[in-house]
């Protein structure tokens, strides 16, 4: 909105003012110096004129070269300045000067003069050069009817350069004063800003610091202005945060660290239990059948339970960061074609495995990663399955594929959610519920994403892609 | 079938455990604590140990050193615990394989007959190999440097063996995993490198820049070029 920073806002500002008010002082100070100045050297020439041509008055001759003689008179008494006097009697014109009449004298005062017995006077500037020209018409006394004028006029011309010249010292001399109070006046401009901007400055730093999640980040408060008490408000704000944020924190963990506390004592009795299943299922043929039926339930249900552990496991392992990427370089197909061939798939699944893609990942995250999406696939779905690898760009794009109704549209943006029940009426899936959550969390790990979709001719579609050159791969290749 | 002593201190899975290998033919030893497996060591001659991790009093981990002082015997962990500090920790104690818990006993007699299986020579070499100062007596199961025999470990033997039967020979850790520990699709390459590092202690001059066992960075391993 305004194109100018702050302190660049300030310190024009403070320069106004101080310009304005040195500029007003300066002009009215220039003003009445000036008035005073040629009003002084006016009034003495105006009085000093009159009071000759009063003097001589009764003695003014009208032939030329007496009045001019007397005009010689005249101008010799000149002062403050000298002056030149002019004459002027019907169509006579006699000066002092070089010439008869003067370019000076305007018709107004001409005017002015004949009628006003005082006299009168008139500043005229002419080529740059002032002027203070005085009329002043010659009167006779006469005894009952007081003053008449004559006809004769005088007129004075005088150069008023000198007072020009003080005047002109006093403009500099004010400009010389508000120039250098200007630049004066930018230092405690710039100081101002300065310590109004500290304060703002630290705050953004503190502000932008505490985004970047260093909490414990707090200002210094100094003095008890409005500024500090801004920075205050910020350290209290912070302080508050901070503890919100720690007890959620301290919160969070305990509830990971229960998860995998529980999952851990879960995992002796586990032990111990599993061991012996295959004991019970051998023997559960020569028990009579309701025995038999309880001693075969027992021995799945341990089996699901050690695999829920195991998923819970692995959760709360994702869940403290705990998960680490144990990279190699392997062929795709290679891979995937193991990954069904340890689970005896390999004659249910249909495979699109090209030869020759070198991949970098983790062999048992990715064997995780295919067996729950093929494993899924064969059991929500229904066959035909398809795996199909391919390379897009830098991607290697797995992809898993079932021939079954697909996946219903309010349940797709929940399916990689933990325990999520695609089926509300099944209260138990034949998995832990968590299987498409670890795969998610797996591929996350490696740098990629998956998502699911419904083909267009039926069938659930799940899509895997992550970096050939591992995760972080990608930037390297760029560097 | 092997004799497998079993120390482990929770009963239901020492019983559990116990009971599925007897099933299954072997000939089971149980100890409740470390001290007393060791005691039964001497006396039981077992072909394999089968040891946990957190056990009161003297740990899994100070067992297996112990054993590892003085024997080649096979030691497979037990644990609850399949975090990568736990893991790594039991494996550099000389372990040749892990097992978490919980696991069927299929799961388990398959990790005891991998460790256990013969380590067989290719054929048409003579039995004793030399490399560098390295004796490899593939017959007599036997490695020697400058004369004198060292104590491998049966992963580290078998290790060696496979290593030094193609020298030069790259192989990635998946590659390594399936043959020497026999895990296929569930392997674990911590079990590659902690055994490489535990081998390259016992063979090499200067294990910080190994002469035998060559990495290769995003590869794997190969044996020399010496």
């Amino acid at each position: 909105m305004v194109p100018f920073g702050l302190r660049t806002r300030l310190v024009l500002a403070f320069l106004l003012v101080a310009a304005v008010s040195a500029g007003t002082t300066a002009a009215l100070t220039y003003r009445e110096a000036r008035s005073a100045v040629l009003r002084s050297a006016q009034d003495t020439a105006v009085a000093s004129f009159r009071e000759q041509v009063q003097t001589l008055a009764p003695s003014l001759p009208v032939e030329p070269d007496s009045l001019r003689e007397m005009l010689f008179v005249i101008a010799s008494k000149s002062k403050p300045q000298p002056w030149i006097v002019f004459a002027e009697y019907g169509s006579l014109r006699v000066s002092s000067g070089d010439s008869p009449t003067s370019s000076v004298i305007t018709a107004d005062l001409r005017r002015a003069a004949l009628t006003t017995t005082h006299g009168s006077f008139q500043r005229v500037v002419k080529d740059g050069v002032p002027y203070l020209t005085v009329g002043v018409p010659v009167v006779v006394r006469n005894g009952s009817a007081g003053r008449l004028p004559t006809g004769l006029v005088l007129f004075a011309v005088i150069r008023m350069t000198e007072e020009q010249a003080n005047v002109d010292a006093l403009v500099s001399a004010a400009r010389d004063g508000a120039l250098p109070g200007l630049a004066v006046a930018l230092i405690p401009a710039l100081l101002a800003a300065r310590s109004v901007l500290r304060p703002v400055r630290e705050l953004r730093g503190a502000a932008s610091s505490m985004g970047s999640g260093r909490l414990d980040t707090r200002i210094s408060v100094r003095g008890r202005d409005e500024l500090s008490d801004l920075a205050r408000t910020f350290n209290e704000s912070a302080a508050q945060l901070q503890r919100s944020v720690d007890e959620l924190q301290r919160a969070e963990a305990r509830a990971r660290r229960f998860a995998s506390d529980v999952s851990h004592e879960l995992r002796t009795p586990l032990a111990g239990m599993l061991a012996v299943t295959e004991v019970l299922d051998e023997d559960a043929g020569g028990l009579d059948p309701d025995t038999a039926r309880a001693v075969r339930l027992i021995s799945t249900e341990t089996g699901k339970l050690a695999v829920l552990v195991e998923d819970l496991m692995e959760i709360s392992r994702f869940d403290a960061r705990a998960a680490e990427l144990n990279t190699d370089e392997v062929d795709a197909a290679e891979t995937v074609r193991k990954t069904l061939h340890h689970r005896h798939w390999h004659d249910r699944v249909r495979a699109e495995l090209p030869e020759g893609v070198r991949v970098r990942l983790d062999p048992r995250r990715f064997d995780v990663v295919v067996a729950n999406l093929v494993g899924n696939a064969l059991r929500h779905g229904s066959e035909p399955v398809t795996v199909r690898l391919s390379v897009r760009g830098e991607l290697l794009v797995t992809e898993v594929a079932d021939s079954g109704p697909g996946i219903r549209p309010e349940v797709l943006p929940h399916i990689f959610e933990r325990f999520y029940k695609a089926d509300a009426a099944r209260t138990r899936s034949a998995g832990s519920g968590l299987g498409l959550a670890i795969t998610q969390e797996n591929v996350r790990l490696h740098g990629g994403t998956v998502r699911a979709w419904n083909a267009p001719d039926g069938g659930a579609v799940f899509t895997v892609e992550i970096p050939l050159r591992g995760p972080g791969g990608a930037q390297e290749a760029m560097a | 079938m092997p004799r497998v002593l079993l120390i482990e201190d929770d009963p239901s899975v020492r019983e559990g455990v116990e009971l599925g290998l007897r099933r299954r033919g072997h000939e089971v030893r149980t100890a409740a604590t470390g001290e007393s497996g060791l005691a039964a060591l001497a006396e039981f001659r077992p072909d394999l140990l089968l040891l946990d991790l957190m056990l009161p009093g003297m740990n899994g981990v100070q067992v297996c050193r112990r054993v590892r002082e003085d024997s080649q015997l096979p030691i497979i962990m037990l644990t609850a615990r399949g975090d990568d500090f736990d893991v790594v920790i039991g494996l550099e104690a000389g372990a040749d394989d892990y097992i978490v818990k919980p696991a069927r006993t299929e799961v388990i007699e398959a990790r005891i007959r991998a460790v256990l299986r013969r380590m067989e020579a290719p054929g048409g070499r003579p039995s004793v190999e030399f490399h560098g100062d390295l004796a490899v007596d593939r017959a007599g199961l036997t490695v020697a440097k400058n004369g004198e025999r060292l104590a491998l470990a049966p992963s580290e033997m078998k290790l060696l063996l496979h290593l030094s039967a193609a020298p030069e020979q790259v192989f990635s850790r998946q590659q390594l995993l399936e043959h020497v520990w026999e895990h296929s699709y569930h392997g674990d390459a911590r079990l590659v490198d902690a055994c490489v590092r535990r081998l390259r202690n016992k063979i090499e001059d200067i294990p910080g820049s190994p002469r035998y066992i060559q990495t290769l960075r995003g590869f794997g391993y190969r044996f020399g070029p010496l």
